[in-house]
């Protein structure tokens, strides 16, 4: 077997292998991690390597593996998004003002990760606070997109999603607020799962959009998906939000069979601004279950037009408070002052980044005085409609087909000093964030060599149903096994980027 | 014209409640006199990514309290982030209740049931208090250091209606208010350790106008500077409206070194706190049969008791009163009256607010701390109240109690107090003091009756005051025989 061929495996793969004693935990962890050693100088997917931490949980898997202990994650290498607690281990947030911070607890999904044998390679690159549609935003560096080094890998778990499809790790974690997992996968290619708002556990997960916040898993197939949400879903008691419902075994659903599925095109998004490749892959996909034996039918969600905008209320409401912590006085980034509000202020001033800044100001906006019925209350009550549309649609198809995200991976820097159009990447998976519905991104289809994704969107806990049909469009396609190029930036920074 | 300016007052009280552990995290609620920052964790320091989960006892003594204060109590009541920024706020906002608090539109009423008046319950809902902050000098510089151990600490705020007319009104209030909290047993009403702090609004009004510029004192924790706040406050605001002074809406605190209000901020515009719905948190709903379950299991209240005392033991209105300010004594009262009979329970309610509290004054020292039981003492006035011992041996016995702890028989047979009631033994001792004393005999026998009490304590005082009087009083009468007619002087 190549080197190369152990950073491609899947979880199944490799677990198969590791369970057969073909290979080492040690082995593959030392593959993944000459595997950001290559590349991540390009790429920037990785803010933090934990090198150590990771061999060392590399032998202890390996010594559980020898004592027969067998689980599917065991021994696999991993990424986290750096917005995961990780105890005594760096976690920044993709910014200044936690640059120096050092948790002293795991998170709930790290915990359950690191139960299951999963080696942790490293922390992956973010937009600052999970505010994003790049990785650009990352107080940092940005994270390059291995099919084309001069594209954005989407965001805001661009990091994530870089690293899982230039193979530096098995899968990585990221977060989902309104498409963070989800068009970061549909940009590099990979597959993304954000599930239903409470499936998975947020306590450790430095909070953007409390009501919104979902971490879930970044693989290269939906089976990957499907192991890897098996390990981490459930009820948390910790965390007040979770849902207590039984985690079903995920992989056992995935049958490769949709027919007689009825699943709903809305029209909605398939609307301006859409670019016509996107739209072409799409309209391939839909061709492609057609084949398979789903009954396609159009439908309607009629409040799609408003989730943007009411997101860009009720997200950065949430994150204006979240945020407010971020003071200099217990942790991070503390730049003194004359006094107490002079500190608070040049603290803040300097530790966070302008889109960061422009989300507090937003927030704090629309909760003002005089402002809060208009803006904020409206906005819920709208997000009200937005979750009955799909309540609605629901009661007609068992599942929705959308594209991922209006456009293939842009340019870096092509958006940053339009934040509106910026926004607009998230068009179509803001709204499940809002309904709090699952939604899986897929490879669906090239447009000018560079992947293009798709959405399938299920009712609250149709994790199985999701996967079901993603994995179904997977078994007969090969997009999600093309590997990118991952050759180098030919602009004025090559080879010196780091 | 001042004269017909009435003050308007009304009190918001913050009281912490005794549960183990802290409102939305497991951290023990027990930090007093803890060292700064043991009583922490990645919650309520404010570390990101932790969450909240909610005290379910601090939110049903909430319910306990609404009810007991009569208040409507909502199906759904939700959490509420209030921002805003301050060093001992660690996570840049309270979580608090806005819209929907736990219970609203109660009443509260103050003094005794024949003169009783009602001041209103706006509202009582459920927060957490935040960390304090000390400003001192450190190594040359002033330094703020913050204290999370408070953090977090379940809170109930009680809002008043201004209802209440003067600072008397409002000090009973907050003394009322705190009587029935202890009953309830949510707070431990210690006031020195803040356990319960008082904001007030005040404001006066002319007879037929709306009340004039609200000011608010804030953080008093006594009940003398309730009242001397709104004493000083109200003279204050007097002056300046007689003066043609405008006042200003502020907020003031009391200081009292100075034994005055003194300017804190002016409020040149509303704090803005940005209040909505605490995502991290699900809603507290109570169904009908919880709420009904709760109102059945409440404590007897204080008015409740007082006047069950009354009837149950034949106590007066002002014993009943004093028994009931404190749940304990009340409790102590009962426990001992059943032990004490066939005694009356005015004599233990006697004995109870009479010598006990006076010894438990004067050492400082509280029920739950004697060293004797109610029972003991019960037996203690039984014997009193028997005859058995003298009431003086009784205060003495009560007082060696209060050292040995041991019980009053065992006292009284260790210091042989027990009343002398043998005849023989009497007539001896009689007969003495009665040839020791031959002018007051005389006198006596003069017509002077009131000689014969002075014969009487001479016997009881030769007996090591153990004699039983009505004894004695018959052996001397029939040594003496009765008094001859009164001569010159009238008898006394
Ligand atoms: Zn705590």
């Amino acid at each position: 077997m190549q080197r190369d061929e152990l950073n491609y495996l899947s979880i199944a793969e490799a677990s198969d292998l590791l369970s057969r004693r073909e290979i080492s935990s040690v082995e593959l962890t030392e593959a993944a991690l000459r595997r950001v050693e290559e590349c991540d100088g390009r790429l920037n997917a990785m803010l933090l390597l934990t090198s150590d931490l990771a061999l060392l949980q590399a032998r202890h898997a390996d010594e559980r593996l020898a004592r027969g202990e067998f689980t599917p994650l065991c021994g696999i290498p991993m990424g986290l998004k750096d917005i995961f607690s990780t105890r005594s281990i760096p976690t920044t947030c993709g910014s200044r003002i936690l640059e120096s911070y050092v948790p002293q607890f795991n998170a709930t999904a790290v915990d359950r990760l690191f139960d299951a044998g999963a080696v942790l390679i490293g922390k992956t690159n973010m937009d600052e606070f999970a505010m994003g549609s790049s990785t650009e935003n990352s107080a940092f560096f940005p994270t390059r997109n291995p099919w084309d080094p001069e594209r954005v890998p989407g965001g805001s778990s661009g990091g994530s999603a870089a690293a899982v499809a230039s193979g530096e790790v098995v899968f990585a974690m990221g977060t989902d607020t309104g498409g963070s997992i989800r068009q970061p996968a549909a940009l590099t290619g990979t597959v993304g799962l954000k599930p239903t708002y409470g499936r998975v556990s947020r306590y450790g997960l430095v909070a953007f959009g409390s009501s919104l916040d979902q971490p879930g898993p970044i693989t290269r197939s939906v089976r990957d998906v499907a192991v890897v949400l098996g390990a981490i879903a459930g009820r948390d008691p910790r965390d007040s939000t979770s849902i207590d419902a039984l985690v079903p075994d995920y992989v056992s659903g995935l049958t490769g069979d949709v027919r007689g599925l009825r699943l709903g095109v809305p029209n909605e998004y398939f609307a301006e601004g859409m670019s016509s490749e996107v739209r072409h892959a799409l309209e391939l996909a839909i061709g492609v279950y057609r084949d398979l034996g789903a009954a396609l039918q159009p439908v309607s969600l009629p409040m799609t037009e408003h989730g943007l905008s009411t997101y860009y209320v009720i997200s950065p409401a949430e994150a204006m408070a979240n945020l407010a912590r971020f003071d200099g006085v217990r942790y991070g980034l503390c730049e003194r002052g004359a006094d107490v509000w002079e500190m608070f202020s040049r603290t803040r001033e300097t530790g966070f980044g302008s889109e960061v800044k422009r989300r507090i100001l937003l927030g704090t906006y629309v909760l003002s005085a005089g402002y809060y019925d208009a803006y904020y209350v409206k906005a819920q009550r709208v997000r009200t409609l937005v979750r009955q549309d799909f309540e609605k649609v629901f009661e007609t198809v068992d599942a929705l087909i959308t594209p991922t995200a209006p456009t293939p991976a842009f340019r870096l820097g092509e958006k940053v000093s339009d934040p509106l159009q910026m926004y607009l990447s998230d068009v179509y998976t803001v709204p499940a964030s809002m309904a709090g519905v699952p939604a899986v991104s897929i490879p669906c289809g090239f447009a000018h060599d560079l992947p293009v994704g798709l959405q399938v969107i299920g009712p609250a806990l149709g994790e199985q149903l999701v996967l079901r049909v993603a994995h179904a469009f997977e078994q007969s396609t090969d997009y999600h096994l093309a590997r990118p190029p991952l050759r180098e930036a030919n602009t004025a920074d090559v080879g010196s980027d780091s | 014209m001042t004269g017909e300016l009435v003050p308007v007052i009304g009190l918001e009280v913050h009281a912490q409640l005794l549960t183990q552990s802290k409102m939305f995290c497991g951290c023990s609620a027990a930090y007093a006199n803890a060292a700064p920052n043991t009583h922490c964790c990645d919650l309520c320091s404010g570390m990101p990514g932790a969450l909240p989960v909610i005290n379910q006892r601090a939110v049903e003594m909430t319910l306990m309290t609404a009810l007991a204060l009569h208040c409507e109590v909502a199906q759904i009541s939700k959490f509420d982030r209030k921002n805003y920024s301050y060093p001992d706020l660690p996570k840049g906002y309270q979580i608090s209740q806005y819209e929907q608090p736990i219970g609203v539109q109660g009443w509260l009423d103050l003094g005794d049931e024949m003169l009783s008046t009602r001041c209103g319950i706006i509202r009582v809902h459920l927060e957490e208090d935040t960390g304090k902050t000390s400003h001192v000098s450190l190594d040359g510089s002033d330094v703020s250091l913050v204290d999370y151990n408070r953090c977090g600490i379940p809170l109930m705020e009680i809002v008043g209606a201004p209802d209440l007319k003067s600072p008397e009104a409002a000090r009973d209030f907050f003394s009322t208010l705190r009587q029935i909290l202890m009953y309830l047993g949510v707070c431990d009403g210690n006031l020195q350790e803040g356990s319960m702090r008082a904001d007030l609004n005040v404001s006066l009004r002319k007879a037929d106008r709306e009340p004039g510029v609200k000011v608010e004192v804030k953080n008093l924790n006594s009940f003398r500077s309730v009242q001397r706040a709104l004493e000083y406050e109200i003279e204050r605001q007097r002056e300046a409206v007689s003066a043609g002074h405008p006042l200003v809406q502020e907020t003031r605190g009391w200081s009292e070194a100075r034994d005055a209000t003194i300017a804190q901020r002016t409020k040149e515009y509303a704090d803005d706190y940005r209040y909505f719905p605490e995502p991290d948190l699900p809603l507290i709903t109570f169904s009908a049969d919880r709420v009904a379950e709760i109102r059945q299991s409440l404590p007897e209240m204080p008015a409740e008791k007082r006047s069950r005392l009354r009837r149950e033991y034949g106590i007066t209105a002002e014993a009943a009163h004093v028994l009931t300010a404190d749940l304990a004594l009340s409790d102590f009262f009962e426990a001992a009256a059943l032990a004490a009979s066939p005694a009356t329970g005015m004599e233990v309610a006697n004995w109870s607010h009479g010598d006990l509290l006076r010894l438990l004054h004067e050492s400082q020292s509280e029920i739950a701390s004697l060293p004797f039981s109610a029972a003991d003492f019960g037996r203690l006035i039984a014997l009193v109240s028997g005859a058995r011992i003298s009431n003086a041996a009784g205060k003495q016995v009560l007082e060696a109690m209060f050292e040995t702890g041991e019980g009053p028989e065992t006292i009284v047979e260790r210091l042989n107090l027990s009343q002398m009631d043998d005849n023989e033994a009497l007539t001896e001792i009689v007969k003495t003091v009665i040839s020791e004393n031959p002018g007051v005999v005389t006198d006596y026998r003069r017509g002077k009756a009131a000689a014969l009490n002075v014969l009487l304590g001479k016997t009881i005082k030769a007996s090591g005051g153990r004699a039983n009087p009505s004894v004695v009083r018959s052996i001397l009468e029939n040594e003496l025989g009765l008094p001859g007619p009164p001569s010159e002087s009238p008898a006394g």
